[in-house]
Order: C-alpha cells, then structure tokens, then sequence
C-alpha cells in the first residue's frame, strides 16, 4: 500500500470519532430535554451548565476532525 | 473528474501580505488577516459607540447593546460570584471579538475577488493568543489571591490519601490541557465549518457544469450550502459563548478555590 492511499483511509478511519462525538452532543441535549421537561421551571438556570457539556463532548470530535485534517494535509 | 478541477479547500486560510512581503529581515507585515482583524473591530467600534447614547428611553441600537453586555455580565456572575465584575472586561471583549469575528468570517462575498472575507479566528494564532490570556489571569489572580495555597486546586478536599495520589496528576493534566483545548474549540469549528462550505460550494458549480443529472446533485448541494450557512451562523454564536462561560468557570476556579 503506498502513502497516498494510506493516508485516506487513515483520515476516514479518524472521521469515525467525529460520529461518535455527533452520539455525545445528542446524549448532552437528549438528556437536559428530559430534565427540562420534567421540571420546565428550573431549565433556565441549568443553560450554562448544558453548553458546558456540549463543549466538552464537542471537542473530542473537533480533535477527531483535527487529526483527520493533519492526516490529510500535513504528512 | 473529468468535469471539474481539484478542490483545494485550504487556499481560503492562505495569509497573503497586502503591503510589503515575507522577508527574512521584515517580519511586520500588513496581511489580509491584519486587514480584517482591523475591520473587525471598527465594526465593534462602531456598535458599541450607537449604543452608548445613555438616552433614559432607549432605542433599538442601545437595547440591542446593553442586552449584549446584560447577558455576559449575569454569565460572569452566576458563574464567580460578586467578584465577577472585575473579570467582565476581558470576557467582554473576548466573548465580542470571537462573535464579531465569526459572523463577519461568514459573509458570502467570496464572488467579488477583492472582497473576500477573511476569518481571523480560523487561525490557531488568534485563539491560541486568547486562550492563553485566559490562562495568564486565571494563574496571576490564583497566585495573587491565594500564593501556594492555589495549588489545593489539584487536591480535592476530603478524599483518602490513595486517592490523592492518584487525583493529583489527573487534576493536574486537566489543568494544563486548558489553554489548549480553549483555543482549539473556536479554531477547529469555524475551519471546519469553511471547508465544508467550500467543497459543497465547489460541488454546486462542478455538478451544473456537468450537466444532466449532474443539474440534481447541483441544486441538493446549493439547499445544502444555504443550510449549512445557517448553522454556520448559529456555530459562531455558541463558540464564542462557550469561549466566555469557560473563561469565567476557570477564572472562577481561580478566585473560589473549588
């Protein structure tokens, strides 16, 4: 297998990760759903609270991407 | 790929000087980035300076500034406490520049060839720098406020010796990674973001110059750019009010001690 060939699978197989963080965003939405429907009146202090755990899944998927992209473009 | 050329969705981050040129022994160089980090914050200049009328019944303009400062400054004090205001300067500008930055990196004038817009926070020099001014004052009031004592930081209260040990280096780690994955956040989404809007866009033009069904894929690639455009504008809003809450949690980490 030469490099060139390589390196696309290589960034296919890192994009996988962006997937998986794509299953943690919506877990961190699904779940402050179902508390804020269950008690409406206490879902608007808990806003920073969700986009901090939105952050946190994000990011992993954002480095999933990086890599991908270093892969890609920087070997 | 007989229809189109290769796709090079990188030459959009390209920096190119406007005046003078990379040289060995010049290394101040006025580049499309400098550019649009100036216009950037005219644009700034300018809205903050309609808003600052102080009239007792206020207009659109005023409103729409003095609830952008409401919304940081109730952000900033939910999350330090009655000391926050302090901090609300940096987190501020922080919160408007990356805001500002982003929304304007976004505008679609990419036709018009001296007009392309430029989007300075998809360079991890710009939010790295950011980050790490986050870092400085979350370090500098730990040290100030607290001296040795901010290093009960990585140790938690009340837990057994063993696990101590084994917190320490965690804590620890986590606490350096900081400046780093704050800078990334907003970098890696809106390259993302671009790279996305430019090969569909490329899609679009290389599917109608195909013709036949090529025509189809080229008018589900145009609603999917105009989709993308939109949450592209509602991934510019979240990084830089994610950007803000996590450098006022950290920063509160640093005047509360846990």
């Amino acid at each position: 297998m030469d490099l060139a060939s390589a390196k696309v699978i290589g960034a296919g197989l890192a994009a996988i990760g962006v997937g998986a963080a794509a299953a943690g965003v919506g877990y961190v939405f699904g779940s402050f759903l179902q508390g804020a429907l269950r008690n409406p009146a206490a879902a608007d202090g808990q806003q920073g609270r969700l986009f901090i755990g939105f952050a946190a899944a994000e990011l992993l998927g954002l480095m999933a991407f990086a890599i991908a992209m270093i892969i890609l473009y920087a070997i | 790929m007989a229809a189109g050329g290769k796709i090079d969705p990188m030459h959009q981050f390209v920096i190119e000087p406007i005046a003078g040129s990379f040289q060995a022994n010049n290394p101040f160089v006025f580049t499309n980035s400098a550019l649009w980090m100036l216009i950037v914050l005219g644009t700034i200049f300018f809205f903050m300076l309609g808003g600052m009328r102080r009239e007792l019944i206020p207009g659109r303009w005023q409103v729409a500034v003095e609830g952008l400062i409401g919304f940081v400054d109730d952000m900033v004090h939910a999350s330090i406490g009655p000391e926050g205001r302090k901090y609300l300067p940096w987190v501020f500008t922080a919160f408007i520049f990356l805001l500002f930055a982003n929304l304007m990196g976004n505008m679609p004038f990419g036709i018009v060839k001296a007009a392309h817009p430029f989007t300075v926070t998809s360079q991890f020099t710009i939010t790295g720098v950011m980050s790490l001014i986050s870092f400085a004052i979350v370090l500098g009031v730990g040290f100030w406020k607290h001296g040795l004592h901010f290093f009960s930081l990585f140790m938690p209260a009340g837990v057994p010796l063993i696990a101590k040990i084994l917190l320490f280096p965690i804590e620890f780690i986590s606490f350096m990674v900081r400046p780093f994955s704050l800078g990334l956040r907003p970098f890696i989404a809106m390259f993302a973001g671009h790279i996305l809007l430019d090969i569909f866009g490329n899609f679009v033009v290389q599917g109608f110059n195909a013709g036949g069904g090529g025509i189809g894929i080229s008018i589900l690639c145009f609603l999917f750019v105009a989709f993308i455009s939109a949450l592209e504008l509602l991934v510019a809003a979240i990084q830089a009010y994610v950007f803000a809450i996590l450098t006022s949690l950290y920063i509160s980490d640093a005047v509360n001690l846990h």
